[in-house]
């Protein structure tokens, strides 16, 4: 945990820097000094070209950095572990100038309605939560994309459902994953900071203007360590402009103004089918839009390791670090599998995923919750593209670690069929040993899938 | 069948935008993988096109289906800044080079109750929505924010057979038939000299009255139309929707 009054700069034992010393504000001074010596600079500046400096620093601490740079105007709290400290350093960083509005909400819908409120009136907004925050605010949450407000939130994945606890599990993904927001799946502390400046970009896109979650997995992410690259801190991203949004902004003293009286969004019972039909197509077709930015700003929404391969670990978050370990452990084996990190789970990279499949034999779905959504957004994206076995796991859930031999073993398992006593007969599909032959999936084989994914 | 034959596609055609009815709940393009034009590019039928040659097409069209018509949205129709009265005029410009052109107002995105005049203005919210009795078989959107061009421009080609250019200070529009992007006062006149060198070449008189609202009302008078075709300058629109009056002076915060 940080402590916002710390100033000492502490490094790790390999000499590298660890930043979460709050700014010594000598007496007499502007405590807002450094901040305001901040300089507007080009997104791809501040992506691409920037010179980047090497620290090692938490999740928390990361979040913390890209919002330091990301020219915000408006961020609201609420508490929640693991996302606590994230929004503490927020906190910091309004102290510090580099955030206009701070305050604590009242809980997370009010956060949330909050966040539509701002993200309404035209500023750049950012707000973060976890687990069962996540799902009291996701009626507010899932009204963001209708009034098309682009906005960046984060989500420290952790377990929602009784028993209630704290810990790591990313179920939560799978209630955002409908609401038409643009969710991306950060596996490290380098994703986070670079996935937040570039979702305030991706987000504010005229052709887009829709909010993006940022998620990753509490603890693991939030509360470990781990390199990150970032330009300097005396640089930030342009600020929003918000009159070059799809939607009118709600600007009291111009026209078009009035929003909040608008029917399609306050007064269902005036609207007619065909408008909120049309609404709704018209909110996925902004995720499509979406696609181009983020590969020009993510490159891609997909990243493969290894594309030769025939055998394919499809993972995203922290089941995709380790799937990495997995795919070394498998080298070592003689066994050359690849890696698909899925980045973007929304939009979903649907012909990314089947052009990467396309000769595959073999693929493994590791997942940190029970249900297994990734698994399905695999076997629909792949289903009559692929002939591929899939084996929708390892999955651990409710804080559990997964241990990179836990999916080793499956990788065997599915090319030999052996251990067939721990592999529950609903998440394998396809013919054996799928290594020998890529036989066709018989409808069986998919109906027995399906119903048990 | 829900959705018109001619709509349907064999698993080798790509999606084609074409005039409807396409029937009930066809796709938003960008679904279909209709991307959006690069600059200096537009979307002609889904396809990116040179802007010159959208810019001809639309010329065509509007010179040449039935009952052609300006939807003009908040961006040009109030007088919120001197950009917006700017680009407000080189509508009106546009539109003294049209034949017979109707201008029927967007004027803001609110339904209006207890009813809509469809004669009088467009409003894609409301229920009711037609585009005077769905007999405008070719239409051009300009100064519509975005979200709401999209929204009119998919049931549009859902429900009725109007061919849909989108004049678009952004990025274009997929849902239309034909697009052009990053349309300021500039481009928009550019497209009105295409437009009078597209009439001129098909041997289509000048318009000899001013454009006229959808109920058949005066938008502009004659004499300032007559001053718009002479010297080429802005005239403010006459008839705003009812208690919607044009308001100057005020600044928005850019």
């Amino acid at each position: 945990m940080s402590d916002p009054t710390e100033t000492e700069q502490k490094t790790n034992p390999q000499g590298d820097p660890i930043t979460s010393a709050a700014v010594k504000v000598e007496a007499g001074k502007d405590p807002h000094g450094e901040a305001k010596k901040q300089r507007v600079v080009t997104p791809e500046h501040m992506f691409f070209e920037a010179p980047r400096e090497r620290l090692f620093i938490t999740g928390s601490e990361a979040g913390k950095e890209a919002i330091r740079r990301a020219n915000v105007d408006f961020s609201v709290a609420y508490p929640i572990t693991p996302q606590s400290e994230t929004m503490q350093l927020i906190g910091v960083l309004y102290g510090e100038g580099y955030v206009k509005e701070f305050y604590r909400g009242e809980e997370e819908y009010g956060v949330m309605s909050a966040i539509a409120g701002a993200s309404r009136a035209g500023v750049r907004c950012f707000t973060a939560t976890a687990g069962p925050g996540t799902l009291r605010g996701i009626e507010a949450i899932a009204s963001w994309p209708g009034h098309r407000l682009p906005a960046v939130a984060i989500f420290t994945c952790r377990v929602v459902n009784a028993p209630l606890a704290i810990q790591p599990d990313n179920i939560e993904i799978s209630y955002l994953l409908n609401t038409g927001m643009i969710v991306f799946h950060a596996e490290n502390q380098q994703d986070v900071f670079d996935f937040i400046l570039k979702g305030f970009m991706i987000s504010e896109m005229n052709d887009v203007t829709l909010p993006v979650g940022i998620a990753y997995d509490g603890f693991f992410v939030t509360h470990a360590r781990g390199y990150v690259m970032m330009p300097p801190k005396d640089i930030k991203l342009p600020p929003r402009e918000a009159y070059h949004g799809a939607v009118p902004v709600l600007d009291a003293e111009n026209p078009p103004a009035r929003l909040s009286r608008d029917a399609p969004v306050q007064k269902s019972n005036f609207m007619s089918y065909n408008i909120h039909a049309v609404w709704q197509q018209e909110i996925w077709a902004a995720q499509e839009r979406a696609k181009k930015y983020i590969r020009r700003y993510m490159d891609g929404l997909l990243e493969v390791n290894n594309p030769d391969a025939d055998i394919f670990l499809v993972a995203s978050g922290s089941a995709a670090a380790q799937s990495r370990e997995a795919v070394r452990l498998l080298e070592e084996q003689g066994i050359h599998a690849g890696l698909i990190k899925i980045r973007s789970l929304r939009p979903f990279p649907t012909l990314e995923l089947q052009e990467a499949c396309r000769n595959a034999k073999l693929i493994v779905i590791p997942e940190f919750n029970f249900p297994g959504w990734m698994a399905k957004e695999v076997s629909t994206a792949l289903y009559g593209e692929c002939n591929a076995k899939l084996i929708a796991g390892p999955r651990v859930f409710g804080g559990m670690t997964m241990p990179v031999e836990l999916i080793v073993e499956r990788v065997l398992g599915g090319l030999h069929q052996v251990d067939p006593k721990r592999v529950p007969v609903g998440i394998n599909i396809g013919g054996a040993p799928a290594i020998e032959s890529a036989k066709l999936v018989s409808k069986e084989d998919v109906s027995r899938f399906m119903q048990n994914i | 069948m829900y959705l018109k034959k001619e709509h349907l596609l064999t698993k080798d055609e790509t999606y084609v935008l074409k005039p409807g009815p396409e029937g009930y709940v066809p796709p938003a393009a960008a679904s279909m993988g209709i991307e959006l034009p690069d600059p200096g590019e537009g979307l002609a039928y889904g396809r990116k096109v040179n802007e010159d040659a959208v810019m001809e097409e639309i010329a065509k069209q509007m010179l040449t289906r039935k009952n052609p018509t300006i939807f003009p949205g908040p961006l040009v129709l109030w007088a919120w800044n001197e950009h917006a009265k700017i680009k407000g005029q080189a509508v009106l410009e546009l539109a003294s080079e049209i034949p017979n052109v109707m201008i029927i107002p967007m004027a803001d995105y609110r339904p209006k109750y207890p009813k809509i005049e469809p004669e009088e203005e467009i409003n894609p919210n409301h229920p009711n929505l037609t585009i005077w009795h769905n007999k405008i078989e070719v239409c051009i959107f300009v100064g519509v924010h975005c979200h709401y061009a999209n929204l009119t421009l998919k049931m549009i080609r859902a429900g009725t057979n109007c061919l849909t250019a989108a004049v678009c200070a952004e990025q274009g529009h997929e849902d239309a038939m034909l697009t052009i992007r990053d349309s300021e006062e500039n481009k928009i006149r550019r497209l009105s000299q295409v437009i009078r060198k597209v009439r001129e070449s098909m041997g289509i008189p000048a318009p000899t009255r001013p454009p006229y609202g959808g109920g058949k009302r005066e938008i502009v008078t004659a004499k300032e139309w007559a001053k718009i075709r002479e010297q080429g300058l802005a005239m403010s629109i006459a008839g705003a929707p009812k208690g919607m009056p044009l308001r100057e002076g005020q600044m928005p915060h850019v």
